[in-house]
């Protein structure tokens, strides 16, 4: 029948959408994830091929983007379907994004290779990524399950990325004030630390489109923002007693 | 019955009979049958579904896609997180799938190698971590024996002083092999669940009665406040006695003196960002608390809030990070809540066995 026929196509539009949000999502994982090892390993030739890869990130990104405006021209959605439609255009921005920040972190980690490596905070910024990576899994499980209580979850989960950077900043700052050759290093280091913390934000974003897609509303309230880096300031003194308390 | 269908039916038999979790696919890359491995390990709905909605990686789409288009078998090791992290090579093999006669499909089959690969880690960081943090008691002792050789040689006074402290060392440095070897020995089964059900009131009453020794040198009490049929929980006993035993015996060296400990463990519907019904044991004390930048990264190991203090009370800087592997081990959750200057709340969440069936002692009425 015709009329099926035409629902069908559409279900199929749909389901392609939901596809290429999630083909996006595992590449932006991968991608992290390769770049945060290349970072800890100081591997310049993993960097570079990782940097390379985010090309096809953005290949998709263009793609979802035709394929939205063709689907809303063509079929003008309505109510559930329509935001459907958006939220993926939306998410595929931000996972795009977070893509581009991994191949910035990359990019750093070349110049890193060349400075003297900076043990503990480099520890920090892993494991802030990996709290951030664990974020970008469980976003894109929920979204490909429709579960608000998952996306919820990770929409607070945020505030503890933007703990760890507060705490990451605060503790570069004081090596910097230590020991002015740890200098260049350590401000690769609050750039990647930077980055990580604006993939928290973006996830975050993709948690909000799961919560509008499925109830058709935006959060009440303010996402927590516990970020206090751009009101971070360490005096000499504290760097000096931090000098003497510290132990052999 | 029809020859076909004989036959695909032992088919099966056979997928279910693999441990490896085994996926058919047809040749528009969406997923026809998966075996009884594959049903555990996804837990979610697949029939008709594109593959990448099971698996997104994307070096195992590609390969899949090669097979499809007549590129033949294809081979990748990939690293597939989901409570735990886990390791797989993954054969993509073509296949004629019988009832779908619309050209090629393929057999995509996920082989564990966690267990290997961890190992491997292991002994590299368990080595990597035993020398850079025996390091400063040892050179400690190499010290106060030079100097018990050299210009302490005739003074008893000073030997004694010193032999105390040589004596705490050596205690501590035993404390951190134990340590390490239990967090060793917790993260190799990490990606292995618990099967045991383990009877949380008993268990946490003997933990309170054991602590409640040390916390009375404090001046503090323990108040143990258990739900009434609280359902017993999957897990392994002697590693949940280590974790609650490690909570509360950080609640009295961190809490102030004079001040009551509580433990309360009661069910709810749902564990955060899990999911699933479960148990939620809390551990909290009154005390300085914690700051919150330092909270996330209290489970790091080594990772002391005040170094000097930690190493008095003879911290070893392992305790929550054997509790953090523990509590994965177990599929449940940590949470961390702290107020400085009011005190601090440790909750463990577990999962329980869902009836509740086995929370009655076995000569129960």
């Amino acid at each position: 029948m015709a009329a099926d026929h035409i629902v069908r196509s559409f279900d199929e539009d749909l389901t392609r959408l939901d596809n290429m949000i999630v083909e996006m999502g595992g590449l932006a994982e991968m991608q992290l994830s390769q770049a945060i090892e290349a970072l800890v390993r100081r591997d310049v030739n993993l960097a570079e091929s990782v940097a390379a890869g985010d090309a096809r990130i953005d290949a998709l990104e263009r793609e979802v983007d035709i394929f939205t405006v063709d689907v809303l021209a063509r079929r003008q959605p309505m109510a559930a379907d329509l935001r459907l439609v958006i939220s993926a255009l939306k998410a595929a921005n931000d996972l795009e994004r977070i893509g581009d920040l991994s191949r910035n972190i990359c990019k750093r980690t070349m110049a890193l290779a060349r400075t003297p490596p900076m043990g503990s905070a480099m520890n920090t910024v892993a494991r802030m990524s990996r709290l951030v990576q664990e974020m970008i899994r469980n976003v894109l499980d929920a979204y490909i399950k429709r579960d608000v209580d998952m996306a919820n979850d990770v929409w607070a989960r945020d505030q503890e990325v933007d703990q760890l950077h507060t705490s990451l900043f605060r503790e570069l700052l004081t090596y910097m004030m230590e020991d002015p050759r740890n200098i260049t290093a350590c401000t690769h280091l609050l750039f990647i630390a930077k980055n990580v913390e604006r993939m928290g934000d973006h996830v975050t974003n993709i948690a909000e489109y799961i919560r509008m897609m499925v109830l058709g509303e935006m959060h009440d309230e303010m996402r927590p923002k516990d970020d206090q880096s751009s009101m971070t300031v360490i005096s000499s003194d504290a760097v000096d007693a931090r000098k003497s308390t510290e132990s052999p | 019955m029809p020859e076909d269908t004989r036959k695909t039916m032992s088919d099966l038999d056979v997928l279910d009979g693999i441990p490896d979790p085994v996926i058919l696919l047809n040749s528009k890359r969406r997923v026809v049958r998966i075996n009884r491995a594959a049903l555990n390990f996804f837990d979610m709905a697949f029939q008709g579904r594109d593959l990448a909605f099971l698996i997104r990686h994307p070096n195992v789409l590609s390969a899949v896609d090669a097979t499809l288009s007549g590129g033949g078998a294809q081979r990748e090791d990939i690293s597939i997180a989901q409570d735990v992290t886990r390791q797989f090579t993954v054969h993509v093999s073509p296949m004629r799938i019988e009832r779908h006669t619309d050209g090629l499909g393929a057999m995509v089959a996920m082989h564990d190698v966690t267990a290997a690969r961890n190992a491997e880690e292991m002994r590299a960081d368990f080595v990597a971590n035993v020398s850079h943090e025996l390091r400063s008691p040892l050179s400690s002792l190499v010290g106060f024996i030079e100097t018990l050789r050299g210009v302490a040689s005739d003074d008893p006074a000073a030997q004694k002083r010193f032999l105390t402290i040589m004596e705490s060392e050596a205690q501590r440095m035993t404390r951190l092999i134990g340590d390490l070897l239990s967090l060793s020995r917790v993260e190799a089964d990490e990606h292995i669940p618990p099967e045991d059900y383990v009877r949380l009131s008993d268990l946490l009453g003997s933990v309170v009665d054991s602590l409640s020794v040390r916390a009375a040198k404090h001046r503090m009490g323990i108040d143990l406040e258990i739900q009434p049929n609280l359902p017993a929980v999957i897990g392994e006993q002697d590693e949940l006695v280590m974790v609650f035993q490690n909570l509360v015996t950080n609640a009295i060296s961190y809490g102030r003196e004079g001040t009551r400990i509580s433990v309360t463990a009661k069910t709810v519907d749902r564990i955060p960002n899990l999911g699933d019904p479960g148990v939620a044991v809390c551990v909290a004390d009154i005390g300085e608390g914690i700051a919150p930048d330092q909270i996330p990264r209290l489970t790091e190991r080594f990772y002391r809030v005040d170094k000097g203090r930690s190493r008095s009370m003879g911290g070893t800087g392992l305790g929550l990070a054997i509790v953090k592997h523990i509590v994965s081990r177990h599929r449940g959750r940590l949470a961390i809540e702290s107020k400085l200057g009011v005190g601090s709340r440790f909750t463990v969440y577990l999962p329980h066995d869902g009836t509740g069936a086995r929370s009655k002692p076995a000569n129960a009425p």
